[in-house]
């Protein structure tokens, strides 16, 4: 039990407690806020498998986007003090055994699967080389679903304005 | 560093997946449940850094997939809210047994 175990077992413990609680919490608005929790103590696993980058992106993208507009839209639609209906009683039983029964099934597959390689080895993920496989177009880079993804988010966008506009009434 | 096996981060991620599954299917709220997607994306997320670090640390591949689907997951969440305010516009309530007009 060195310090980085003893991290990654505080860190997993946040991540987890801080998921359960977001979904089954019954005010909405503490609900965003553990997702908020949750998503920090993913950015801080991704810092302790020294994939800075990936940490970095996690934390602009979403906790300083993503829950930003689902706060922004709770506000808009919900009385955000109230508590929301209990699910029902034959669900939340069903739902729990599906999720328990998964999860046995695909965590006994992956403890028995014998991944070759166990230990991590040391990898220095520079964010130029990032950067220039990104924009390569040889045989290894990414560039066209980097154009892909562009193009995605265009659509998305103007979608998005498009779906949301409010129609002005029809003047007489 | 060296005493984590892919094992034990799989694990995390397994349960993080499963965690946003228990809530996909108890909550009837939209919004609710598209908090519950951002977690089973985000532990997607995580076994491909994993896989990239464990499995290949040559290469950058598991890297890439990340962002592009941390890029995808923020498209999504915009779409997802601009169809939420447009519903709660008309049927001024978000849940989902409320909007069963295409259902039958």
């Amino acid at each position: 039990m060195n310090a980085s175990v003893i991290i990654f077992y505080l860190i997993s413990a946040f991540i987890l407690t801080a998921g359960i609680l977001a979904v089954t919490t019954r005010k909405i608005f503490r609900s965003a806020i553990w997702l908020l929790f949750s998503l920090i103590g993913i950015a801080a696993l991704y810092f302790w498998m020294q994939m800075e980058f990936i940490a970095a992106v996690q934390i602009i993208v979403y906790v300083g986007g993503i829950v930003v507009l689902i706060i922004f839209s709770i506000f808009l639609t919900q009385k955000s003090g109230d508590e929301m209906p209990k699910p029902l009683k034959s669900r939340t039983i069903f739902a729990t055994l599906a999720v328990v029964f998964g999860f046995a099934f695909t965590y006994n597959l992956i403890s028995e699967y014998g991944f070759t390689s166990l230990n991590a080895q040391p990898l220095e993920v520079k964010v130029s080389d990032i950067g220039t496989q990104m924009l390569s177009t040889t045989e290894h880079g990414f560039v066209l679903p980097f154009e892909v993804v562009s193009i995605l988010l265009l659509a998305a966008m103007i979608g998005c304005i498009v779906i949301a506009i409010k129609v002005k009434q029809q003047e007489k | 560093m060296n005493e984590i096996s892919i094992t034990q981060i799989l694990f995390v991620s397994t349960a993080l997946f499963f965690i946003g599954m228990y809530g996909l299917f108890t909550r009837r709220n939209m919004i609710t449940m598209l908090m519950a997607i951002e977690l089973i994306l985000n532990s997607v997320n995580i076994n491909f850094v994993a896989f990239n670090k464990y499995l290949y640390p040559g290469k950058l591949d598991g890297v890439f997939f990340t962002i592009f689907v941390i890029t995808i997951a923020a498209a999504e969440a915009a779409v997802a809210i601009a169809i939420i305010i447009n519903l709660y516009r008309s049927h001024h309530s978000i849940d989902v047994d409320d909007a069963s007009e295409l259902k039958y």
